[in-house]
């Protein structure tokens, strides 16, 4: 919380005051071009109009705002250097391992296998949840990349839309199923993996974030000019919907549908609860593998490259090989979460593959805690049902969505949940002392 | 012939604000080691405010082109460095010494909030500015092709240059710029030596905006639009710029800007305007191969 | 006692970055058991050997061949870094400890593992799978480090990060992480450094049981004198990037040029050493 604290020891009233104040004052600052002043357009030339009390209100709430933000502040911390001081064996027992973590993530499992139930007629809700596991499944692909291997991944879209488009082709020009589809494409985005990881091998962490964000780049405008590939900005429409085990959701006809075959009156919520039952399986089985991973020579390695490349050459590891494979995997994952999109949409367009899908599954990754598979579920929540709350107010969706990034990164730069969990033990679990 | 030298105009012009914008990125990069994310909306903040002021001026009757130039320029740059200090207080200070990724987060949220920001305030339709600086030089003609070097040209290139060279001078001449260049060599060490360094990082973010904020009153002079967008495409640009030049070195950064500037240009004029982005992003890239540091960065002999 | 042919051996290493002679025609040989030390003041050049040596620099001129027992005569020159450690058998510490700090100590020495591992995990599949053969290969890596870390004593922070120990502590993690590469050649990088008198004689024990029970060959770079002469077999000295002398640890001490490197020509002199030679490339 050291963020908003411009006076360091803004201890007495009158220091509150004059924080305040000069907060306000910067707030007036601030304010008069964006708040102030404003520019319309009036048959084609612009005039300015003024908006001085909304500017005033504005500076009014900076003001009482870091008041009390700052009495807050003042107040907790006083409380947490008390408690510190009280109790020193805290900061060690948050060290290791913390049982309700496990039993948070059983319990989320449980929610989400009983969310359809619940919310049977309920279409909004069970559409942001299946949402929701995508930027999940998204985020622990991800995670490979930036939380285990260390490799500041900002186009980590293109994956994702390399998945999509493969799986769209496939569909619309040879007639393929999901199910053929899906291990195609994620090959293919795991070759695309290898095609962005292997110039960048050499690259130092922020060289290598540019070359990734201009390969995400490229990969949009690809899809956005190559027209006979990719149908440009129209995107692919009629895309297959996936069915289950061969047997679609459609309103009753000639062929056995999956309402016909199972004796259900038909309704299009089925196929709404069966696709986020499938993005629930794909984002488990995701969630399952990486874990796996994690706790293989592989895994650890990758997290060596993270902690130090140059140790890990000493000890004979090939660091190329393994950050190529950090890179396909997560690539491929990405690209599983591509057909699965592509699959629910039914129609995709290079507007969903933008810079910003890229930011926000990053967002997600960090904010989460780097290298927590629970963070990221945690953090998709936060970030997809924020701007969904935020619904009323539409127009402020994004900006609340900045602010959060912001405001999280500075409670907890280490994201939600920071502890790291051994891959494995000399004592399993405290059992032998 | 002639649109090769209408494109190396053109490409030089564009170029001159891209290296504006991208010492600001390598100049934050070369003294806190982070990416400054959301610099390139702190370029189309100071393109609203310089719309602003124009339109303001127009309205007061000021016809001047000088005058009016000179007054966005000072206020534009004024605004923008309160708003290139706060970001920096806000959302980078705190997070100071923590992981590379967290201040990253925080900008990528910082160029979010800001986008929406003027989406919210200012509205998301484009704005179309009265023209303030029209006409230009014809140079040449050839088969109806005609040459023509615009007046807002001019400023930008002469704006430019006179910047980069008052910029040389502050940052080898002056005392702000020895601090600033050792609190990149060793933050701690010129904090010892009773420097105040957070002081330092304030002012660097308010230089860094300043020059964006010229960049943004000249971009408003020759496109005559702005929208809450542009930032986002122009601080890609800028950064890769500053990457390819060799990230820390300030002119590194400019010559990033024109080299980028012109590949733009030429690609768009002679192979495929849709794929001049693509262009640059894969010129990038071969860069960064053979030449990891950039174009003029000190290449780093691996320490072990 | 009749001279087996050298472990290691150095000719004529020059390394050279652009106009600065880090490494000047160094020639050695490294015997395989023994423990030899490679002193001299700072920015002698030994951190640039070992890099020479270990892949991490390619040197401008010279050669550098190991005699591998199995694989017969490698040019490590030639290798890539990681190939050092991995085919040669090479492996080094770092001057400036470099762990894995958010990795406990007991994973430290699993990725020292693990190319043996992941041969054993076949591409990951044997270990998804939990083959019986991974399993296997997972308990020997692990009995392996145990072993390791109850030798140096470690064993009572395996399960803690390895960046929250102590300085002393974890300079033995990291060698306890080199000899779990099963090095045919240890090179350690001033292992003493920043430790206490009593963690010095304790490595001092160390590096006498590798060399001689476990039969590792040792090259040490050392600043601490009482680790050095106790016990290197041999030492080299190296000033502004030449070797200067060579020899057991009694020559050294009296070797004139050693003492005027070390302590600078007029105190030398003062000392009473009436030697005319005067070290390469003293300016």
């Amino acid at each position: 919380m050291t963020a908003l604290v411009l006076a360091p020891h803004g201890t007495s009233p009158a220091d509150r005051l004059k924080d305040a104040a000069a907060v306000a004052f910067i707030a007036l600052l601030l304010g008069i071009p964006m708040i102030g002043l404003l520019t319309v357009d009036q048959g084609g030339a612009l005039r300015v109009a003024t908006r001085w009390p909304t500017l005033f209100a504005f500076v009014a709430i900076c003001f009482t705002g870091r008041l009390i933000l700052r009495l807050a502040i003042d107040r907790l911390r006083a409380a947490k250097q008390a408690r510190e001081r009280s109790d020193v064996e805290l900061a060690a027992a948050d060290r290791t391992a913390s049982p309700w973590l496990t039993w948070i993530g059983w319990a989320a499992l449980g929610v989400a296998l009983a969310l359809p139930m619940v919310f049977s007629e309920n279409r909004y809700v069970v559409d942001t949840a299946t949402t929701v596991l995508i930027y999940v499944m998204l985020g622990w692909g991800l995670n490979v990349v930036v939380g285990l291997a260390g490799l500041l991944d900002l186009g980590y879209v293109a994956f994702y839309a390399v998945g999509a488009y493969t799986y769209g082709l496939l569909s619309t020009q040879f007639g393929w199923g999901f199910w053929q589809a899906l291990p195609v494409a994620g090959a293919i985005a795991a070759s695309f993996g290898i095609l962005l990881g292997w110039p960048t091998l050499r690259l130092r962490g922020d060289y290598l974030a540019i070359v990734t964000l201009g390969f995400g780049e490229i990969i949009r405008i690809i899809l956005v000019n190559w027209t006979e590939l990719s149908g440009g900005p129209n995107g692919i429409a009629s895309i297959a919907r996936p069915s289950f085990f061969g047997l679609p959701f459609k309103p009753p006809g000639d062929e056995a549908t999956f309402a016909s075959f199972f004796g259900l009156e038909y309704s299009t919520n089925h196929r709404i609860v069966f696709l986020y039952y499938l993005i629930l399986a794909l984002a488990l089985l995701t969630n399952l593998f990486v874990s796996r991973m994690r706790t293989l020579p592989i895994g650890r390695a990758w997290e060596a490259i993270r902690e130090d490349e140059i140790a890990c050459k000493a000890m004979g590891i090939n660091a190329r090989n393994v950050k190529l494979s950090a890179f396909a995997i997560g690539a491929m994952l990405g690209g599983f979460a591509g057909v699965f999109f592509a699959a629910r949409q039914g129609f995709i367009s290079p507007e969903s593959f933008t810079f910003n899908e890229s930011a926000i599954i990053l967002a997600i990754v960090v904010l989460g805690g780097m290298g927590s598979q629970l963070g990221v579920v945690l953090a998709s929540l936060v970030l997809v049902l924020l701007p969904e709350l935020g619904r009323d107010f539409a127009e402020y969706r994004m900006l609340l969505f900045g602010a959060a990034m912001i405001l999280i990164m500075v409670w907890k730069p280490g994201g939600i949940l920071s502890h790291r969990e051994p891959t494995l033990r000399y004592r399993a679990n405290g059992g032998r002392r | 012939m002639a649109l090769a030298l209408q494109q190396l105009i053109n490409g030089l012009t564009l170029g001159a604000v891209y290296g504006l914008i991208a010492i600001g990125y390598t100049m934050v990069y070369g003294i806190i080691g982070m990416i400054n994310f959301a610099h390139g909306d702190i370029y189309m903040v100071s393109a609203f405010i310089a719309v602003t002021v124009f339109t303001l001026l127009a309205g007061f009757g000021i016809s001047s082109v000088p005058l009016s130039l000179l007054v966005v320029l000072l206020v534009a740059v004024f605004f923008t460095s309160i708003y290139g200090w706060t970001v920096e207080r806000m959302a980078y200070r705190p997070l100071r010494g923590s992981t590379r990724l967290a201040p990253l987060i925080s900008a990528i949220g910082m160029s979010i909030f800001l986008q929406n920001m003027v989406q919210l305030t200012q509205g998301a339709r484009v704005k179309p500015v009265a023209p303030v600086l029209v006409g230009g030089i014809d140079l040449l003609s050839v088969d109806g092709f005609t040459v023509r070097l615009a007046y807002s040209q001019i400023l930008i290139v002469f704006v430019t240059v006179a910047l980069m060279a008052g910029f040389t001078w502050l940052i080898t001449k002056t005392s702000f710029g020895r601090q600033q260049r050792s609190c990149e060599q060793d933050r701690t060490m010129t904090a010892l030596l009773g420097i105040n360094v957070d002081r330092t990082i304030s002012l660097t973010f308010m230089l860094g905006a300043a020059l964006a904020a010229v960049a943004g009153m000249m971009v408003t002079v020759y496109y005559g639009v702005v929208d809450f967008f542009i930032g986002f495409v122009a601080g890609i640009k800028a950064f890769t710029a500053a990457v390819l030049g060799g990230i820390g070195s300030l002119p590194g950064a400019m010559l990033g800007g024109l080299l980028i500037g012109l590949i733009e240009a030429f690609w768009a004029a002679y192979l495929s305007a849709e794929y001049k982005d693509v262009a640059t992003f894969t010129i990038l890239i071969l860069v960064l191969m053979f030449r990891p540091s950039g174009l003029l960065g000190r290449p780093e002999v691996e320490k072990v | 006692m009749s001279q087996p042919a050298p472990l290691l051996s150095v000719e004529r290493l020059t390394m050279r970055f652009g106009g600065l002679l880090a490494i000047d025609d160094l020639s050695l040989d490294v015997a395989a058991r023994r423990i030899t030390g490679v002193i001299g003041p700072n920015g002698a050049g030994k951190t640039t050997f070992f890099n020479c040596l270990t892949g991490f620099y390619k040197p401008t001129v010279g050669s550098v061949r190991l005699n591998h027992p199995q694989r017969g005569v490698l040019r490590l020159e030639t290798l890539a870094s990681h190939q050092v450690a991995r085919s040669a058998q090479v492996v080094r510490t770092f001057q400036n400890i470099r762990l894995f700090p958010q990795m406990t100590v007991l994973e430290n020495l699993i990725v020292a593992q693990h190319n043996a591992l992941q041969q054993a995990s076949r591409f990951s599949l044997a270990g998804l799978l939990g083959l019986p053969g991974y399993r296997r290969a997972e308990t020997a890596a692990m009995e392996k480090a145990v072993g390791w870390l109850q030798r140096l004593g470690l064993i009572d922070k395996a399960d803690t990060a390895a960046g929250a120990l102590p300085y002393g502590m974890q300079r033995r993690i990291e060698i306890a992480r080199a000899l779990c590469v099963d090095p045919l050649l240890l090179c350690l990088d001033e292992p003493a450094a920043g430790l206490n008198p009593r963690e010095s004689a304790e490595l001092n024990e160390l590096l006498k049981h590798l060399a001689g029970v476990e039969g590792i060959a040792i090259l040490l770079i050392e600043h601490d004198m009482s680790v050095v002469m106790n016990v290197s077999d041999h030492i080299c000295v190296l000033n502004y990037g030449r070797k200067i002398a060579e020899g057991s640890p009694a020559e050294i001490q009296r070797d004139p040029n050693v003492i005027k490197a070390y302590l600078g020509e007029e105190e030398a002199d003062e000392l009473g050493s009436d030697e005319e030679h005067r070290p390469e490339g003293v300016q």
